[in-house]
């Protein structure tokens, strides 16, 4: 072994480096969490977390200030397997060590898997109204239908990102290409002022049809609040063969609803929507209770009795989704996530999608035998001190 | 003699603190404890009307004592009965506390007109509550976490005054001279009244008095049921729900569907009769009654307000506290003189404070139905049961003052934080729809308070290190080593329960949020103890520290937990600025800059410190209490 080598290998398993990462560590979660006042949780978890480095801008170029916490979790991963693969002896002193970070090992592998696998969504259930597809929380999607077929819908979907960039999208199902003129990531929506436009003092509205001649789109800051929302806003033109066919105004406002137009003989709907994720089953919101604590407005308890339905018939029956209990099922886990204030026939429920969500409930357990073990072994040991006669101190 | 030194200390403290525990007496002829015993429904729990005075005066004033102008002292029972049967005379009572400047400057008050210089009658502000409600009305648009201190304050003074208010309207109609008068004519008046008021409506003619005497009394009946929040009447005997309460307004209105005025509307008219007339024949009498009647339906409510009561005058948790503070005294000076002795009177009187106070967390769990750990005070009573928990195990097996002294301040800083903590209203709240988990604040949350209690102790076991080895010749070989182990210990068994109290938080978090682990504030602070105590000890099996080294990682504990404990809430309010104005960051920020001063102190190279001067740096002076843990 050369000394170039060893020197590599002593640096990756010593006990320095794991204690310059977790103080790396430290440094880090506390910045995040100073930082999530001006973030958001989101975009917190995005910058610091989920990146191997944490970017500042200075100008234009992203420079990195610290490493971020896939490489302080990766380097803490490399460092753990490499010192125990070199230091590995079996004994059952060492057990206790052993399962605590097997257990660590387990909790980054699962925290790294849920960062990638893990997608939220949530689902607004009305009373009575059966409904199998629930919403991103984050990402939009333009969609354009083909109703011609009354008994079927022919969905083209363009995510949110498309938009962005402002490509023009050509698709072999529309018989026209997809224009975006203009895009707001967050914005809001007022009614077109007649007496303003005729003195000239509001300019005309890029929209040629629909609704957008009467509506004017003002753009927002993109907001990071957890209790806000962002209602994104484009403007989009359908170019055919024979040229514009009309600029519509699209917006994920939910009270806005998707607009209908006629062209090559077939009859099509344009709208912008939180995207959708369809499930092979159906829920039904039965009864939806807000319970509060007598003679005041504190929450007790919300609950959502829910009739859950599979095309094959093979399922059908009533589950109950409340706070502490979760619906587990195909894969996801429904929650009990908020209301309508002013609504009482209605509830949301937040659908989380994480093929990984038992690896911490494995990884803790083994942690948390094995530090009993460790320590276990510890006051054991310092009470057999303790007992051995010791010589009084003269 | 020295040998029943601590036996006598420990009981002349014992009996100081048991006359407390004893059933409450009046002092004077009126039964006060039993009207401060009635249940009554507030934020959704049932609580005895002691509790309503207590916490509304520790609200207002940040004390429960009343003096009145002519020097007479208030319980806080009679104080409340006077703010709502004789409101008048309550107004004089100088039970507000204002200390801004400015805001005195709204009622052109300044301290010498208050008692000690900072409480204040609401006679005094009486002619200029409409400039307060204005700049209250000033105040409200601005986030709380940006207001001004001027702001905060009058928005403090603002929400006590209405308040103060509604408790004047909360049993009878306020500035009536015979309110229950007024009630016993509106029963006999009901009938034609109502035939009056309908007339009235029909443009027909009516009988004017009986209209007069039905209406005169229905705007005090009114503005009651639009004014009072507490439910203080309970649902009578057809109500199938018990928590059904009403207010009393809102009882007395419903008279005019029922023609017939709430019995329990009449007592309490009739106990503001009596304490009006000075008849405490009737008063004691009306309550007997009254309260007989309640125990038949609302049996366990009754019993409950009982306890909470005597709860409430046994202060457990302020015997607790001086207990602490005269145990942590005496084990200081164990180490100067008579070590034998005045160690075991600490540890004895630690022993003693540790079972008030866990008799006092007990009864709280008792009357909350909950695990001892549900809102920021009582983790801050919790914390210190259990750090001093680990101190008297600690002082058992080494017998050298350090668990007492450690238990003695760690048990009176927790009560202090605890004590300011009360102010800010009732600590028995009810628990939040997505709180409301028997099962996992009792493993999540005692767990991860263990945690923060013993990360605590570890740091505070490091600074008896630091201040002992670097002020007093007192850190000897056997000493230092023996806080080492301590230290090491003690690191490890945080290590285990902040760990494990984080995950079942991520377990919780999973099952109510759908996800593990979100990276919000109060999560990361856990992780950061975590990973502390991580550092901590590998650093220590890596041999990169040493003794001095162990000790100032410890200390650095008590930063990282303090703001995981307080510092990570006020992060929460407003999520837009950190309230550098409150003063709770104030004492954070104070408390962290300590601690970095104590950890620059212990690196202070050693031949200044004087337990290590003329390079002795191994001392033999035997102490007693050392040899004493052989035995």
């Amino acid at each position: 072994m050369t000394d170039a080598v060893r020197q590599f290998r002593d640096f990756f398993v010593s006990l320095k480096l794991t204690v310059f990462l977790l103080v790396l560590g430290i440094l880090l979660i506390f910045a995040a969490t100073l930082d999530q006042v001006n973030l958001g949780i989101w975009a917190v978890q995005e910058k610091y977390f989920r990146s191997f480095f944490v970017l500042w801008r200075v100008g234009d170029v992203p420079v990195p200030v610290f490493p971020g916490g896939y490489l302080i979790g990766g380097l803490l991963l490399v460092n753990l397997v490499s010192a125990h693969a070199y230091r590995f002896k079996m004994a059952w002193r060492k057990s206790g060590i052993f399962l605590t970070h097997a257990g660590l090992i387990l909790l980054l592998v699962g925290e790294l898997l849920s960062g990638i696998w893990q997608q939220d969504f949530s689902m607004r259930l009305s009373e009575d109204e059966p409904k199998n597809y629930s919403e991103s929380y984050q990402h939009n999607e333009l969609v354009i239908v083909d109703t011609t077929d009354a008994a079927n819908d022919d969905v083209v979907s363009i995510p949110e990102g498309v938009l962005a960039k402002g490509d023009v999208v050509q698709h072999p199902k529309l018989p026209f290409r997809v224009v975006t003129k203009l895009y707001y990531p967050n914005s809001s929506l007022r009614m077109h002022d007649e007496t303003k436009a005729a003195a000239g003092t509001e300019p005309p509205s890029p929209a040629t049809t629909g609704f957008g001649t009467r509506v004017v789109a003002i753009p927002l800051r993109v907001t990071y609040k957890q209790d806000e929302r962002n209602l994104a806003t484009a403007y989009i033109e359908l170019v055919g063969p024979e040229g514009s066919i009309g600029t519509w105004l699209v917006s994920t406002h939910p009270d806005l609803l998707p607009q209908a137009f006629e062209h090559g003989g077939r009859s099509w709907r344009i709208a912008f929507r939180p995207r959708r994720e369809y499930k092979p089953f159906q829920l039904t919101l039965l009864k939806f209770s807000h319970d509060r604590y007598a003679g005041t407005d504190i929450p007790k308890n919300f609950s959502s009795r829910i009739r859950l339905q599979t095309p094959n018939g093979q399922d059908d029956r009533e589950v109950l989704i409340y706070m502490n209990n979760p619906l587990r099922y195909a894969g996801l886990t429904f929650y009990q996530a908020s209301f309508e204030k002013d609504n009482p026939k209605v509830t949301i429920l937040q659908v989380v999608k994480n093929p990984s969500w038992m690896l911490p409930y494995v990884a803790c357990a083994l942690m948390t035998l094995g530090l009993i073990i460790q320590f276990g072994i510890h006051l054991v040991g310092f009470v057999q001190k303790r007992r051995a006669p010791r010589p009084v101190v003269a | 003699m020295k040998k029943y030194f601590p036996f006598l200390i420990v009981l002349v403290v014992l009996l100081g603190v048991g006359a407390k525990l004893l059933p409450p007496k009046n002092s004077g002829p009126y039964d006060v404890v039993g009207f401060g015993q009635l249940p009554v429904l507030e934020n959704g729990r049932f609580k005895p009307l002691h509790t309503v005075a207590r916490n509304s005066l520790l609200q207002f004033q940040g004390r429960q004592r009343v003096v009145a102008a002519d020097g007479r002292e208030l319980t806080p029972g009679e104080w409340l009965m006077d703010v709502t049967f004789h409101s008048d005379l309550a107004d004089t009572y100088q039970t507000f506390e204002i200390v801004h400047p400015e805001v005195l400057a709204i009622f052109d008050l300044n301290p010498d007109s208050g008692l000690a210089g900072k409480r204040f009658s609401f006679r005094q502000m009486d002619g200029k509550l409409a400039e307060l409600e204005r700049q209250a009305k000033l105040a409200f648009p601005v986030e709380s976490a940006v207001r001004t201190t001027f702001q905060r304050a009058v928005v403090q003074l603002y929400a006590n005054l209405l308040h103060y208010q509604r408790l004047k309207y909360t049993l009878v109609g306020p500035g009536r001279d015979d309110f229950l008068g007024d009630l016993l004519k509106f029963q006999e008046n009901l009938p034609a009244g109502i035939a009056a008021i309908q007339a009235r409506e029909a443009k027909q003619p009516y009988d004017e008095k009986a209209f007069a005497a039905i209406v005169g009394v229905g705007e005090v009946i009114e503005a009651m049921s639009k004014t009072a929040e507490i439910l203080v009447i309970p649902p009578d005997t057809t109500e199938a729900d018990p928590t059904a309460w009403q207010t009393a307004g809102a009882a007395l209105l419903d008279t005019f569907k029922t023609k017939q005025v709430s019995a329990a509307a009449l007592a309490y008219a009739g106990l503001a009769h009596a304490w009006r007339l000075h008849q405490p024949e009737q008063f004691n009498q009306l309550i007997k009654l009254y309260r007989a009647d309640l125990a038949k339906r609302f049996a366990p409510q009754v019993a409950k307000a009982q306890a909470e009561t005597r709860f409430n005058v046994a202060e457990p948790f302020y015997s607790g506290l001086i207990i602490y503070a005269l145990a942590a005294f005496l084990a200081i000076f164990s180490w100067l003189a008579w070590p034998e002795t005045l160690g075991r009177t600490a540890f004895w009187l630690v022993a003693l404070g540790w079972i008030i106070s866990t008799g006092g967390i007990v009864t709280r769990m008792f009357l909350e139905g909950r695990p001892p750990v549900t809102n920021l005070y009582s983790s801050a009573l919790f914390i210190g049961w259990g750090a001093v928990a680990l101190c008297l195990v600690l002082e058992y097996l080494y017998r050298n003052a350090i668990g007492s002294v450690a238990a003695g301040t760690v048990g009176f800083s927790t009560l202090f934080i605890a004590h300011y903590l009360q102010l800010s209203g009732d600590t028995l709240e009810m628990m939040r729809a997505v709180l409301d988990s028997n099962f996992w604040l009792a493993t999540h949350v005692v767990i991860v308070s263990t945690g923060y209690a013993s990360t605590f102790l570890a740091g505070f076991l490091a600074i008896i290190y630091i201040f002992r080895g670097f002020f007093t010749r007192s850190l000897d070989k056997a000493t230092a080593d023996a806080l080492t182990r301590m230290v090491y210990g003690i690191v490890c068994f945080a290590t285990l329960f902040s760990f494990t109290g984080t995950v079942l938080g991520g377990i919780w978090a999973d099952q109510s949020w759908g996800r593990f682990w979100g990276w919000d504030p109060k999560e990361n602070g856990a992780l950061i103890i975590v990973v502390w105590n991580a550092i901590v000890l590998h650093a220590r099996w890596g041999g990169m520290i040493k003794q001095r080294g162990l000790m100032c990682l410890a200390v650095g504990g008590n930063i990282v937990t303090s703001w995981s404990w307080f510092g990570t809430n006020m992060l929460g309010v407003g999520l837009h600025s950190y309230g550098f104005t409150d003063a709770a960051f104030v004492v954070l920020t104070s408390f962290v800059v300590s601690q970095i001063a104590i950890i620059a102190l212990a690196n202070v190279p050693l031949e200044k410190w004087r337990s290590f001067q003329g390079g002795a740096e191994v001392r033999s002076t035997p102490r007693p209490a050392d040899t004493a843990s052989v035995r």
